[in-house]
């Protein structure tokens, strides 16, 4: 039995301690907003934060979140109001939208840790999350554009 | 449930019936609820056609006969309804047709998204269901008010006559009672006020929250998880397998062979997939383990010494080339590509006695029926197909077998069980339906002009479309997939003597379109070739390309990115430009690419894109194609690469099937040209264009010319 | 930023507090037998320095091997696999050596390897050397890399005996048990740090320039 805290509400899973936090997340608790994208920490699809850290859930084992905080895109905010997802909708960013919660979930942190990134911080924070369908670009106007909504 | 009938008195109840029965059958995550394709919608009230009804809360609800996986249509085609049925934006729920006869593609006769044709083949059949509607509403509501419908008006979801309004829920139940009308008149082009105005994604709030529903995520009380193991190489088949050590682990249900491999069915994917990883299968090889890329491009080679199938003949191109001033040949190969969307292929089938339901992303869900239903001894109607988001395409979710899809059922039918297939990423890179291999042997001669007078041309890559829903296009031995881009060039249109000729080798590889098919590779081998002429002239690569271009669609999107990219202003030092033009799917798309080259690493710094697409209904749902067109073509530059040895795929996964990431990406800006011309389409054809300007500005910073992709580290070192 | 409102738990910085007081005492203890042998060594024959030099060429192999060199990166990118490319996510080092933002080393990196090939490699506290003491290997002659290692200023303020040190850390052990596909550096463990030892032992000779 594994006790961990995901968006605020505390759950006990059981479940092999090796299983990735991913699948647990996806499969366990019906928090299918986290995607599986390759498995191998490559496409970032999977990020969630873990106190506070975006980490890939897809190489996560479970049991390093045992007792600690989980937050993912569904624990993000209420109604879409945090300011990346303002942007977001802004910016008309998503297209297929699969690898945007993890897009997301890696700014979130980028705007804690630097409020007004650069075009290179954003680079150095957000080339670990791939996206096919190239929404490369109006991530980065959305990030900016956060960064204001956050500062208002 | 197959909605076969036109009938909108039978349509309303097969709807009702797939709305209630998706609300009683689905485990709804909290929140997820109002993404659910059907989910949440009361009773519709008024359904004059298949492509929409509207509820007592006056939402309307539009029926998508194509789906998203990206590309915007969620939104566009209910903008073509909102511009003749004058609705409110804000009360508009979307959601995927069932596979049926309304929902056919107006001109493919089949029920496919694909070939960027969504927004153009539905243009008029969306625009007259919105019409449709208005008017039955309209004339509820003159009833109503008691005056002619011509006293009426219509404003943002209700019917307005002097001081009388109603909405149109309101006259929703009296509407559903009239005739429909023999034909509509629809709306005049100055009058639009959705139709080629931006607007806003009515997908991106569930896309940003968690909350939209892909096929991966559907989940119900008691469906299992299944993992499949396929052959190593293509079309091995298994001789014998050992599930002793996948049973042991905790949590797998039980262990089953399909035609394409053996599958594992466990409580979660982590279980399914470390029974996968634990199964021993003795594989009948077959002759797909015979396949080596390098022994292929050399068969390959040998094929293209000899004569092919005539795709495009004019004059003599012999004769003329012995006539040459000067006289250019060239050699280009590409490799296999998979097409590697983010959301692993998946499928999740329930089977009963007498019905099979089935829930993924499908880019054919009729097809998909089809081949489920003979798969279980089916009718098709026995069969209903539940399409959800689709976590990208890009062709891969559309071919003539249903993979995936099938795979799926044949797992339900082999275990009794409810599943839900899950591919792992390596499976995908790994599954075959790659955009074939091709290789292009181009002779060419200038004239005393420098312009050219002689072409030949022969190609060497598998046919897509043998033994596919579209196989009746093979004529004379010629897949126009295969040829589209050269045989019917522009450029070969103003060389009096040319000829173009195609082999088509078989080989166990399963092979597919691929965003923007043929022209993915022979808009490079034209493009590049062409830039090479120009040189061999001493010409400038815009004006030698508008020498060689008539069409004023050609011309307008050239003049449009040779102005915006300041092709006629020189450049930092350092930097370099290459240009292209090329027509796909209706749409002619020019780019600039502006690069530079450091220690042996290129940088594209920017892409400016010129597309003439005729009317862009939503301008901002183009511009954003011409940006992932522009990074998925750039992503197979530098990187994209399926190799065989001995039969079996080299790469794996995202670390050696690599994407383009966010600091690989340049500045991109797109510039739509004001156009009447025919509506073309929009998610594909910026693709074609990327690879030749940008091998075209890698010859203008090292005077070496690109004959392989992808990139290989010599092209860029300095002649 | 609804994000501020996380309750942060930071126990990395609690553990790495433990380690680096242990850490602290260890190498003073090893200093000190150290300092006990030194003393036996009054003069350094030519002999030892050849010795000396001919086993630093032998750690050198090491450091050089993918293993070590990939995280002791010239740029600030790490490297990856035998054929040393940049790590491809656009890995940062980062002011500390733990990464950046949302790639840090530890969001993929778990406490072990994780299972697979290609998957992560993983010890408790992976990490780079940080930004103001890079600690480069790559593309250092021996002469370079046997100088830096013995510039305090260049080698995070150690002793040769801290350097021994430095070598019983999980981190570096890691090189040993590299996980699934990985090559091992070209001398076992319990002989590179034989070798480390006579070189310094025998006088820490730097080898000439050119080798």
């Amino acid at each position: 039995m594994i006790k961990l805290s995901v968006n605020n509400q505390p759950y006990t899973v059981d479940v092999e301690p090796a299983m990735p936090l991913l699948w647990v997340l996806r499969d366990i608790l019906h928090l299918t907003g986290t995607k599986y994208g390759c498995g191998m920490a490559q496409c970032g699809a999977c990020t969630v934060h873990l106190n506070g850290e975006a980490v890939r859930s897809c190489v996560t084992p479970v049991r390093r979140a045992e007792n600690q905080t989980v937050i993912t895109i569904e624990g993000l905010s209420k109604d879409f109001s945090h300011p990346l997802q303002r942007a977001w909708i802004e910016e008309d960013v998503p297209q297929c939208g699969y690898c945007q919660s993890g897009q997301i979930m890696a700014a979130a942190v980028l705007l804690r840790e630097n409020p007004h990134p650069t075009d290179q911080d954003i680079d150095d924070a957000m080339s670990g999350n791939i996206c096919r369908c190239g929404t490369y670009q109006r991530i980065r106007k959305a990030i900016h554009l956060a960064a204001k909504l956050s500062a208002k | 449930m197959s909605t076969t009938s036109y009938n909108r008195r039978d349509f309303l109840k097969t709807g009702g019936m797939l709305s209630s029965g998706l609300l009683i059958s689905f485990f709804v995550p909290a929140g997820a609820k109002r993404f659910i394709p059907g989910g949440e919608t009361p009773e519709p009230l008024f359904a004059p056609n298949a492509y929409l009804n509207i509820g007592p809360d006056n939402t309307v609800k539009i029926t998508l006969a194509h789906v998203e996986m990206g590309q915007g249509i969620w939104t566009t085609l209910p903008m073509l309804i909102a511009e003749e049925l004058d609705c409110d934006w804000s009360k508009i729920k979307v959601e995927h047709a069932p596979p049926g006869a309304p929902y056919i593609h107006t001109l493919y006769g089949v029920q496919i998204t694909g070939g960027s044709s969504t927004t153009w083949s539905e243009f008029d059949r969306y625009r007259n269901a919105g019409a449709t509607a208005r008017t039955l509403l309209v004339e509820a509501a003159a009833k109503k008010f008691n005056v002619s419908p011509s006293e009426c008006h219509t404003e943002n979801g209700f019917v307005i006559a002097g001081n009388q309004r109603a909405s149109y829920g309101e006259l929703a139940d009296a509407a559903a009672k009239l005739p429909p009308p023999a034909s509509v008149k629809l709306k005049d082009k100055k009058d639009w006020k959705y139709i080629g105005k931006v607007k806003k994604r009515l997908d991106t709030t569930a896309k940003i929250s968690g909350e939209a529903m892909f096929g991966i995520d559907v989940h119900f009380p008691g469906m299992l998880i299944a993992v499949p193991a396929h052959a190593p190489v293509f079309g091995a088949t298994v001789r014998s397998f050992d599930a002793s050590a996948a049973k042991a682990i905790k949590g797998v249900q039980e262990v089953v062979q399909v035609p394409t491999g053996v599958a594992v069915i466990a409580d979660n994917f982590w279980a399914a997939k470390q029974g996968r990883d634990a199964l021993k299968i003795d594989w009948e090889l077959g002759p797909g383990e015979n396949i080596d890329s390098t022994t292929q491009f050399e068969e390959y080679r040998q094929l293209a010494a000899t004569k092919g199938a005539t795709a495009a003949q004019a004059g003599n191109a012999d004769d003329a080339l012995s006539r040459a001033n000067k006289k250019i040949a060239a050699e280009y190969i590409f490799p296999y590509l998979a097409h590697a969307p983010m959301e692993p292929l998946n499928c999740t089938v329930k089977i009963s006695d007498d019905l099979c339901e089935i829930w993924t992303g499908t880019q054919m869900p009729g097809l998909d029926q089809s081949i489920a239903a003979k798969i279980l001894g089916f009718k098709p109607e026995q069969v209903k197909v539940n399409t959800l988001f689709l976590g990208g395409g890009f062709g891969r979710r559309a071919n003539a077998t249903s993979d995936f899809v099938a795979e799926a059922v044949n797992v339900a039918k082999a275990s009794g069980k409810f599943i839900k297939l899950i591919w792992t990423r390596e499976d995908d890179i790994r599954g075959g339906y790659y955009r074939a291999a091709f290789l292009h042997q181009v002779h060419t001669g200038l004239g005393a002009d420098g312009l050219p007078i002689a072409w030949q041309h022969r190609i060497v890559g598998q046919s897509i479309q043998e033994g596919g829903p579209f196989a009746a296009s093979i004529k004379n031995g010629i897949d126009p997939t295969s040829v589209e881009g050269v045989s019917d060039s522009p450029y070969l249109e103003s060389i009096p003597d040319h000829n173009v000729e195609l082999h088509s080798p078989k080989l166990p590889v399963t092979v597919l379109w691929w965003r923007s098919v043929g022209n993915t590779h022979t808009a490079f081998v034209m493009e590049t070739m062409i830039d090479e002429l120009a040189f061999a002239a001493g010409k400038d690569p815009v004006a030698y390309r508008r020498s060689l271009l008539k069409g004023k669609r050609h011309l307008a999107a050239l003049d449009l990115v040779a102005k915006k990219s300041g092709w006629d202003k020189p450049l930092p030092q350092g930097r370099f430009r290459g240009v292209a033009v090329h027509e796909s799917f209706g749409t002619v798309v020019a780019q600039v690419a502006e690069i530079s080259i450091r220690e042996g690493h290129l940088r594209v710094h920017k892409v400016t894109c010129a597309i003439d697409c005729g009317l862009a209904v939503n301008p901002d749902g183009v511009k954003a194609q011409m940006e992932s067109c522009i990074i998925f073509g750039l992503t197979a530059v530098l990187y994209g690469e399926i190799t065989l040895e001995k039969g079996r795929v080299k790469q794996r996964n995202f670390h050696d099937y690599k994407m383009l990431r966010m600091n690989e990406t340049p500045l991109i800006e797109v510039h739509i040209v004001d156009s009447n011309e025919k509506m073309g389409g929009a998610g594909e054809p910026g693709v074609p264009p990327v690879a030749p300007a940008i091998a075209n500005a890698i010859f203008s910073a090292t005077g070496k010319r690109v004959r392989r992709l992808p990139l290989q580290s010599s092209d860029l070192v300095k002649v | 930023m609804k994000i501020h409102q996380y309750h942060f738990l930071k126990p990395d910085r609690i553990t790495l507090v433990s380690i680096c007081i242990i850490l602290v005492i260890s190498v003073a203890t090893l200093s000190f037998k150290y300092d006990d042998k030194k003393v036996s060594h009054t003069s350094i024959a030519e002999k030892d320095s050849i010795v000396s030099q001919k086993a630093f060429l032998q750690v050198y192999k090491v450091l050089m091997s993918p293993r070590c060199m990939n995280c002791h990166p010239a740029g600030d990118v790490p490297l990856q696999g035998d054929d040393n490319h940049l790590h491809p996510q656009g890995v940062k080092r980062g002011p500390e050596g733990k990464g950046l933002y949302a790639l840090k080393c530890s969001n993929c990196h778990q406490s072990e390897n994780t299972p697979g090939l290609n998957m992560p490699p993983g010890v408790p506290d992976w990490h780079l050397p940080p930004s103001n003491m890079r600690l480069v290997f790559q593309g250092r002659s021996p002469h370079d890399l046997a100088m830096q290692l013995k510039n305090r200023k260049q080698n995070g303020n150690k002793s040769l005996h801290d350097l021994i040190e430095h070598m019983n850390t999980d981190l570096v052990k890691w090189a040993w048990e590299p996980g699934d596909g990985r090559s091992k550096p070209p001398l076992s463990y319990a002989e590179f740090v034989n070798q480390l030892k006579i070189w310094i032992d025998k006088g820490a000779v730097v080898p000439p320039r050119g080798r």
